[in-house]
């Protein structure tokens, strides 16, 4: 049985739709549309890497989005592509059967599994308000940490605690690298995150043996580089000075930008803008569908700042009352106009005919 | 070693000046008002027009007009024709105002003028833009202009230290000047031929980039001599027809080879007989070209050349006809096909004239307070 054919049964497409997942990824990742072979290759070697998954607090929404998009074959892609040796929501058995199984594996591939985290740490009064298998989650995630190849923490609540380590945050929740200060923890933050963001870090991985290149929170540059106000598809608007004044209002229903509403898109980085959710195209975002941004993948933002507060704006913005640069199409020609071109023009022709003139006759004398 | 050179000791305030000056002040007007209330409250520039007259005089056909300083410096520096070096540095001068005041047309142009830094910030660069290359290269051509012109300044203050160690260092600036030009003067024609089939087969062809640079070359030595006549007229200085002729007889070739590649192109596209449809594109078509052709057929004799007449109105059809080519293209060979029409408001013309009127203000009180034109040794007339 030949290699595409192969791909072709495991991952139940064909060999044209998974060249163009793997072109997509690596568009997505900022690389050059030639790695798609590369990438290819990683992700359909013999030895798939294990994937250990631990659930902390949270609510599943970035498990949930994960096998949400509308591509025919995400979710074969990264059941297939990844070894998923324990996921709290997707494993077939349950209870010390399950536990049994991720111990196992961890102890088989020591140094080499990917630890995804999703959902915040509580270590408050010794880390008891999250449990699992009757131990502080605190605990566990101590224990395997340092024994995986890559950390990487999916979501605001693995990053930084999320909604739960809100004001007052009764549970001392905090974001796994706050835990793991030994290691390099990625974190993909958002509420829920793009699962595209998740899935090319991860590819990334395979494919180039390291990680991709990280901000100062560890976000993937290449995916959290930008602030979203920077490629809003509304930031026209804001240039022009238009703007939805509430819920509801001409502005709003026009599609004006949503700062005065408090859109958090000034101060907060993500590909929301370019990369949209669920595959579903133009609009499938917050900003999109009407709603300020809430600034989820920003630590310090989203869960923090009041929903409609304004942004601080530290970007250099337009003055606060920009001149308009649309021209109305008025009367064209003018009297005034044309007598200025004609005079000008005959200015012009009138003294250059003087000067030649004066020229012929200095040289003759 | 070239001759030396000194001021002009006559008044700097006339009744010309003050004319000028009349002009620049009404324009002054009009740019505050377009700062404050935005270009539609000045310009007549639309959807379909983004470039009105402030892109294609000022800028197209100005930065033309400022090419004498590289027209000059190919003949003398990389032709090696030293006997033309005292027209150099007016040359230089003349293009430092035409590149320094398009630059500052583009500041009125751009709509959101207060992101005009970006430009020149890398992480922001699309580098696949002609804009940008345009942009970029006008940016640090003006100021190579200004370092080359800078020995003028350094002379009359006596600061012979830096003097010594610029003279050392011209020759980098002075490749520059040569390199810079070639490359947005090229450009500006491969702007236009983004424009596709809104531009009329008569201007539209994919040898706009080198019919451009031709266009330059011809314009920047025409400028040498239209300047050389009116400052010998107008200051009552020595004649330099003997040294005019000669670069009048190397313009002409160069239009020779401009109106043959232009003639050639139109032919092998079959687009010559729409310069007799009769309409006001294929008019102004008739116009630019027969400048031209009259301008060429007018230098062809030697002996001719010589007449300080003749080579002061062929030097004048050359700036007319190439500098209506470049407008042609810019502006009236232009149809966005979207119903939009374009004459520009009188506001706008204002602008357009004050600019002129600045850079000739600028010339008159350059030569007169620094040593810019070849000195003549005697003290020259008042004017």
């Amino acid at each position: 049985m030949r290699e595409r054919d192969i791909i072709t049964q495991r991952l139940g497409i064909s060999r044209r739709d998974f060249m163009k997942f793997c072109s997509a990824t690596a568009v997505a990742m900022g690389l050059d549309a030639s790695f798609a072979p590369q990438i290819a290759q990683a992700i359909t070697a013999a030895r798939r890497p294990p994937v250990i998954w631990l659930h902390g607090q949270e609510c599943t929404g970035c498990t949930e989005t994960l096998l949400r998009p509308s591509h025919p074959t995400l979710d074969h892609l990264i059941l297939d592509l990844i070894s998923l040796d324990y996921h709290e929501t997707l494993c077939a058995g349950g209870g010390h059967q399950a536990e049994q199984v991720m111990h196992q594996s961890i102890k088989e591939n020591e140094g080499k599994f990917i630890l995804v985290i999703e959902g915040a740490v509580p270590v408050k009064d010794g880390g008891v308000y999250c449990q699992v298998g009757g131990k502080p989650f605190v605990d566990t995630v101590r224990e395997i940490g340092p024994k995986a190849a890559a950390v990487i923490a999916i979501g605001s609540c693995a990053s930084w605690g999320g909604i739960q380590a809100a004001a007052p945050n009764p549970t001392g929740a905090t974001g796994v690298p706050a835990i793991l200060k030994e290691q390099t923890v990625v974190t993909i933050p958002g509420c829920p995150p793009n699962a595209q963001n998740f899935l090319s870090t991860v590819i990334y991985f395979l494919t180039f043996n390291k990680l991709p290149a990280l901000d100062s929170k560890n976000r993937p540059l290449f995916a959290y580089g930008r602030l979203i106000h920077e490629n809003c598809e509304r930031r026209p608007h804001f240039d022009a000075g238009r703007f939805a004044g509430a819920f509801g209002d001409a502005g709003h229903r026009l599609g004006y930008c949503l700062f005065k509403l408090g859109c958090k898109g000034p101060v907060t980085h993500a590909n929301c803008p370019i990369q949209l959710f669920c595959e579903v195209g133009s609009g499938a975002w917050p900003v999109g569908t009407g709603h300020p941004c809430f600034g989820c993948t920003e630590e310090g933002v989203g869960f923090n700042t009041p929903l409609f507060t304004q942004a601080k704006i530290t970007i250099p913005t337009p003055a606060a009352t920009p001149p308009p640069i649309t021209t109305e199409q008025e009367s064209q020609v003018t009297p005034l106009a044309t007598t200025l071109t004609g005079a000008a023009v005959g200015v012009a022709v009138g003294a250059a005919m003087m000067a030649g003139k004066k020229a012929t006759s200095e040289d003759e004398e | 070693m070239s001759p030396k050179s000194a001021p002009l000791s006559s008044r700097i305030f006339t009744w010309q000046f003050a004319f000028f000056l009349l002009i620049a002040c009404c324009a002054t007007f009009f740019i505050v008002k377009r700062f404050i209330f935005g270009i539609g409250s000045v310009a007549n520039m639309n959807n379909g027009y983004p470039f009105g007259i402030w892109i294609a005089l000022d800028v197209v056909v100005g930065t033309a007009l400022g090419c004498g300083g590289y027209a000059m410096a190919l003949l003398v520096y990389v032709a090696n024709r030293g006997q033309y070096h005292p027209l150099v540095r007016p040359a230089l001068m003349a293009s430092a105002f035409g590149y320094s005041l398009a630059g500052l047309s583009v500041v009125f142009d751009i709509g959101r003028y207060w992101q005009m830094y970006n430009m020149f910030l890398p992480q922001y660069m699309n580098l696949n833009s002609v804009m940008l290359e345009v942009g970029l290269c006008i940016a640090t051509y003006t100021t190579v202009l200004w370092i080359e012109f800078a020995p003028t300044f350094l002379e009359r203050f006596g600061l012979k230290a830096p003097l010594k160690t610029l003279s050392k260092m011209l020759f980098i600036f002075i490749a520059l000047g040569v390199l810079l030009p070639t490359m947005h003067q090229s450009s500006m024609g491969t702007l236009m031929i983004i424009a596709g089939y809104k531009l009329s087969p008569l201007w539209q062809t994919t040898w706009l980039p080198l019919l451009f640079l031709f266009s330059a070359l011809c314009m920047g030595y025409a400028i040498v001599i239209f300047e050389g006549v009116l400052s010998q007229t107008g200051f009552k200085r020595p004649s330099e027809a003997p040294m005019l002729a000669k670069i009048s007889r190397v313009m002409n070739w160069c239009l020779g080879l401009f109106i043959g590649l232009r003639f050639f192109d139109l032919f092998t596209r079959d687009a010559f007989g729409l310069a007799f449809t009769g309409t006001t594109q294929a008019n102004l078509f008739l116009l630019e070209n027969g400048l031209l052709l009259a301008a060429f057929i007018l230098l062809l004799s030697p002996a001719l050349c010589k007449k300080p007449a003749i080579h002061f109105l062929g030097g004048c059809f050359v700036l007319a006809g190439s500098g209506l080519f470049r407008f042609n293209t810019y502006i009236t060979g232009f149809d966005p096909l979207t119903g939009h029409t374009y004459f520009p408001a009188a506001s706008e013309i204002t602008i357009t004239l004050g600019i002129v009127a600045i850079e000739i203000m600028a010339y008159l009180i350059f030569v007169k307070t620094l040593p810019v034109l070849p000195s003549i040794g005697k003290e020259p007339h008042k004017i």
